[in-house]
């Protein structure tokens, strides 16, 4: 089922929650709203799902106004961040739950939950009451009663947050399995960018109730259209700093500068806002363009696979990740190389006009 | 200060444990030097709570021997052990101040009023808490709530260890680096004896300078993140640090040499292994797996199933026969879609006899 | 905290605003009817204006006995709030003892007004009862029904015993609702019992004794049938409180009109301390 937002706001209490908001969310795909904790995203599923009204606007199922009809006759379903299920009632009666409440016969019942319990690979907990399981099997409890019945539309609002670190990644993992071969519309909530990245799909950065942009995944990864979509998709942080460009020149500080490649060459003259993500400042030379810096290190991380360097410039910190173990000692100068052609040129309304191809 | 031994440590719940399955914690020796970064991570009911609040008095154990320095302190409480805790939920005392929830364990201690003055000023400067010293500690946010906890350990100059116990989960992702890189820095300046404990990987493995893998209340490992990464002393090490986790491929091995599917798998070093058979397994971690090219050797012949963009890299998830194996493509690197050859990097793969290191 | 609004949500709460309605709004107007209207009966009423709230306000008689019951909720909220705080303090938290202590606890409250008072007017007479009896063999002279100071005694006394239980039980759940992280990290800081109990346990449970007060307020100001019962407001009038005074006048005499100005007097006076104590005691929960 499709899903339209007709510039739809929130306000509550004279306090604006969502900004006016236009989304076409298209039958069968899978879309992941990031953005941090307070950034709208519950809000704008709540509007979605029918929990909530907007305050003006309209909210359209497959080219039907829904925007005054109530969650109960729009056929949707909701997993959330903490674990719901019923205390009292057997997993099997949790999932089963639903279709009861449908009206459904005990055979479509029976065959229902069954499949869907070995989809989720609950079917040895079945007789077990939720107390008994791991949060990882309650959680899948929980997706397995939004997945029993036919919804039209079922939105996760940070389904892992609550789960062990191993777990989530093993659950990340089988999630869009679950919803491969359905025609459902998925709308999935997180913070964390590599998640929303994982899932693929389309993704909505949103910031302070507003959908900063939308689009397939993986472009609004690599061409965020403004400074604050960036920032949203980027963990480590986006690196950010003021360079001048000067004819064919570009220039971070007095002493730095580089040639401006084809897409910032034909920019005006004036000052810049460079971003670039972590991993594309490393401390080796990955390519021959990339930029010399040095600065004092602040902090050295080794996680075995990789390293993170926090490193002072001038009172500007730049953070690099990068493969491999590259050791460095606290308070030691690093010299750190920054690939520029991989970096994103904002202009002072933090406008993308430059960058990565 | 102090240096911590674990000695012949056991721990059960219950009443007079007979059954080994009666201990939430199976005998360990540890020994954690003074002024050291330490991480225990494991998955949850593993055993490493169990642990942290054994070393902070909190629970005392069952067996065996807690020493700070040369004193066994297994019989004391925490305050007699001069340990510090940062637990997952933050606690501050809502009526007081900030300046005051620092001042706090001094002034319970009689310190001086002067020297209390200076501690609290000198650790808000450290924790960027300054600003907001005369603010009522009800008023933070989660993390300004968690520095305050933090803090409340760090004023104390008699401190012989400080605790964390998952001190990050309520925390905002995109300030958890903020303040992950906080604690490291504070680790340098001080250099007083950490312990985190933690289920997330990442965590670990950046803050800690050595970090003991537990596993269904056992050490499973204790390492540098390098040596974790690199050698995994166990499958479930392998599996459980990094992301994805370490391939674990059944083989057998052939004229001293392991083999997987028919093809030889090149491993460093020689093979120490005993007649008596086990469960073999190659381990290769998705980082040192490669497509091949057009260079010789021995390679092994899959078909990709499924490609996950990363952003910096790709997951590429391929199938020989019905064995899963997965591999990192760094982002730009091409992918190829259908048959293709895999090699693995011979320095970095492991023998494993049931479930264990053995070449 | 996303809050969802949904107007429909008032169709809910109809039935409970009729039930209200029926309840306490009509009766209220019709209390308000009679005090400003004089009637001998018969149904003939004359407008009568504010008068009867003169005459209650002016009245010496109305002084004492607003003043014998300010005195008495004001004893015991001195008395049940710490007592009731102390006991769930020395509560065991865990453990086979805990339902035995609530379910001693709630006892008390399981038992109708009537019967309490019946209970202790036996219990505390000079001749048969227990309470009073032994008072009189260790040398006390004590008799309720003859000695004012004795009836205070013993009406404040079953009023603790009846009530107390309920600021304990109240105080009790908020004391285990506190995450056992707080207690550990004040072993931790070295914090004194009397710390945790003025750092931890009392700001954590001011919302719990918020309410308490405010019941045990409301009530103990109310208080009706256990005195009457007990001591019917005597000896002479000396434990009179308002609402036996206003029985008094009001079907005692049938003065319908003094009697519902006294009422509505004493309806505002509840209302606007109830006002003051929760606005005193939120106060800092805003900032």
């Amino acid at each position: 089922m499709t899903l339209e937002l007709k510039n739809v706001t929130k306000s509550v209490d004279g306090a604006v929650h969502i900004h006016e908001t236009n989304l076409t969310l298209e039958e069968g795909t899978f879309n992941v709203l990031l953005g941090t904790t307070l950034s709208g995203k519950t809000t704008l599923m709540q509007l979605m799902a029918g929990l909530d009204k907007p305050s003006t606007g309209e909210i359209w199922f497959n080219g039907k106004n829904v925007t005054g009809v109530s969650v109960q006759k729009r056929n949707v379903s909701m997993v959330y961040q903490q674990f719901i299920n019923y205390p009292h009632f057997t997993v099997y009666e949790n999932i089963a739950s639903p279709l009861r409440v449908a009206g459904a016969d005990a055979k479509t019942i029976d065959a229902r939950v069954q499949s869907v319990a070995e989809l989720l690979r609950l079917k040895p907990m079945l007789g077990r009451k939720p107390a008994e399981l791991s949060g990882g099997q309650q959680q899948r409890t929980a997706m397995a009663r939004a997945l029993v019945k036919d919804s039209d539309m079922i939105l996760l609002d940070e389904p892992l947050a609550n789960l062990d670190y191993k777990l989530r990644e093993e659950m990340r993992d089988e999630l869009p399995r679950l919803f491969a071969d359905r025609h459902c519309t998925v709308i999935y909530a997180t913070t964390e960018p590599t998640e929303a990245l994982l899932f693929g799909g389309h993704t909505a950065t949103l910031h302070e109730g507003r959908v900063t942009q939308f689009g397939p995944t993986g472009e609004i990864y690599r061409k965020p259209s403004d400074l604050i979509s960036a920032q949203v998709f980027s963990d480590p942080p986006l690196n950010t700093a003021t360079v001048m460009k000067r004819g064919n020149e570009v220039m971070l500080g007095p002493n730095i500068s580089w040639y401006a490649n084809d897409a910032a060459r034909d920019l005006p003259d004036g000052d810049y806002l460079l971003g670039i993500r972590a991993h594309h400042i490393t401390p080796f030379q990955q390519t021959p363009d990339a930029v010399a810096i040095e600065g004092h290190v602040l902090v050295a991380e080794l996680s075995g696979s990789e390293s993170v360097l926090h490193v002072d410039l001038n009172g500007t910190t730049w953070i690099s990740q990068s493969h491999g173990v590259h050791p460095f000692e606290v308070g030691s100068t690093a010299r750190l190389y920054v690939d520029v052609a991989r970096g994103f040129l904002f202009d002072r309304a933090n406008r993308l006009v430059g960058g990565l191809a | 200060m102090a240096r911590i031994l674990i000695d012949k440590l056991r721990h059960a719940y219950v009443q007079n444990p007979q059954k080994p399955e009666d201990y939430a914690l199976k005998e360990m020796s540890l020994e954690l030097a003074d002024g050291g970064a330490y991480a225990l991570l494991g998955p949850s009911g593993c055993g490493k709570t169990t642990l942290l609040n054994l070393i902070s008095g909190l629970l005392h154990p069952t067996e065996g021997r807690i020493l700070f320095d040369d004193t066994d302190v297994g019989q004391l409480t925490p305050e007699q052990r001069n340990i510090a805790q940062v637990f997952q939920f933050p606690v501050v005392y809502d009526t007081m101040t900030v300046y005051d929830n620092l001042a706090f364990p001094l002034k319970n201690r009689g310190v001086p009023a002067g020297e209390i003055d200076s501690r609290v000023r000198e650790i808000a400067g450290m924790l960027d808490l300054g600003p907001t010293l005369n603010k009522r500690a009800a008023g933070l946010t989660a993390d300004g709530k968690q520095k305050i906890s933090l803090g409340r350990g760090l004023v104390r100059s008699d401190v012989n260890v400080i605790m964390f116990d998952e001190p990050l989960t309520v925390i905002d992702p995109h300030l958890k680096w903020v303040l992950r890189s906080k604690l490291k820095e504070l680790h340098h300046r001080i250099n007083r004896t950490m312990i985190y404990v933690t289920h997330d990987q990442t965590e670990a493995l950046t803050f800690a300078d050595r970090v003991v893998v537990m596993n269904l209340g056992e050490v499973v490992q204790v390492g540098t993140p390098v040596e974790l990464f690199e050698r995994p002393a166990h499958t479930f090490v392998g599996h459980f640090i990094g992301s994805p986790g370490m391939n674990a491929l059944p083989c057998t091995v052939e004229n001293g040499r392991p083999t997987f599917l028919g093809h030889a798998v090149p491993i460093p070093g020689e093979i120490r292994l005993p007649n008596d058979g086990g469960r073999l397994e190659i381990g290769i971690r998705p980082e040192f797996i490669k497509f091949s090219g057009l260079e010789s050797g021995p390679t092994i012949a899959v078909e990709v199933t499924k490609v996950s963009d990363a952003g910096r890299f790709r997951i590429v998830e391929t199938r020989a026969q019905e064995h899963r194996i997965r591999l990192l493509v760094p982002e730009g690197d091409p992918v190829p879609s259908g048959a293709a050859q895999l090699r693995f990097d011979p320095k970095h793969t492991h023998l494993y006899r049931d479930g264990w290191l053995v070449g | 905290m996303n809050k969802t609004v949904n107007q429909k949500a008032w169709f809910l709460v109809l039935p409970v605003f009729l039930f209200v309605a029926f309840n306490a709004i009509i009766p209220l107007m019709t209390v308000v009817n009679y005090s400003v209207q004089e009637t001998f009966g018969n149904n003939i009423f004359s407008w009568s204006g504010v008068q009867w709230f003169q005459d209650t306000l002016q009245s010496d008689r109305f002084h004492a006995s607003l003043g014998r019951q300010l005195m008495f909720t004001a004893i015991i909220l001195a008395i049940e709030i710490p007592l009731g705080l102390a006991i769930a303090l020395a509560m065991p938290r865990k453990g086979p003892w805990v339902s035995v202590c609530l379910v001693l606890m709630a006892l008390p409250l399981l038992i109708p007004w009537n019967v309490v008072g019946s209970m202790w007017n036996v219990f505390a007479l000079p001749e048969i009862g227990l309470m009073g009896r032994g008072l009189n063999a260790l040398g006390f002279d004590f008799n309720y029904t003859r000695q004012p100071g004795d009836a205070w005694f013993t009406i404040v006394l079953m009023d603790v015993w009846h009530w107390t239980s309920l600021v304990v039980l109240l105080c009790y759940a908020g004391l285990v609702a506190i995450p056992n992280d707080y207690y550990q990290a004040a072993k931790i800081d070295g914090a004194s019992a009397w710390a945790v109990f003025r750092f931890i346990q009392l700001p954590k449970l001011k919302r719990v004794l918020t309410i308490a007060i405010l019941l045990r307020f409301m009530d103990s100001f109310m208080i009706y049938t256990e005195v009457q019962v007990l001591t019917g407001g005597g000896p002479g009038s000396s434990t009179t409180f308002l609402s036996i005074d206003l029985f008094k006048v009001a079907l005692g005499q049938f003065d319908l009109g003094p009697a519902g100005a006294m009422s509505i007097i004493y309806f505002l006076i509840i209302l606007a301390m109830s006002w003051v104590f929760y606005t005193l005691m939120m106060r800092n929960e805003a900032k």
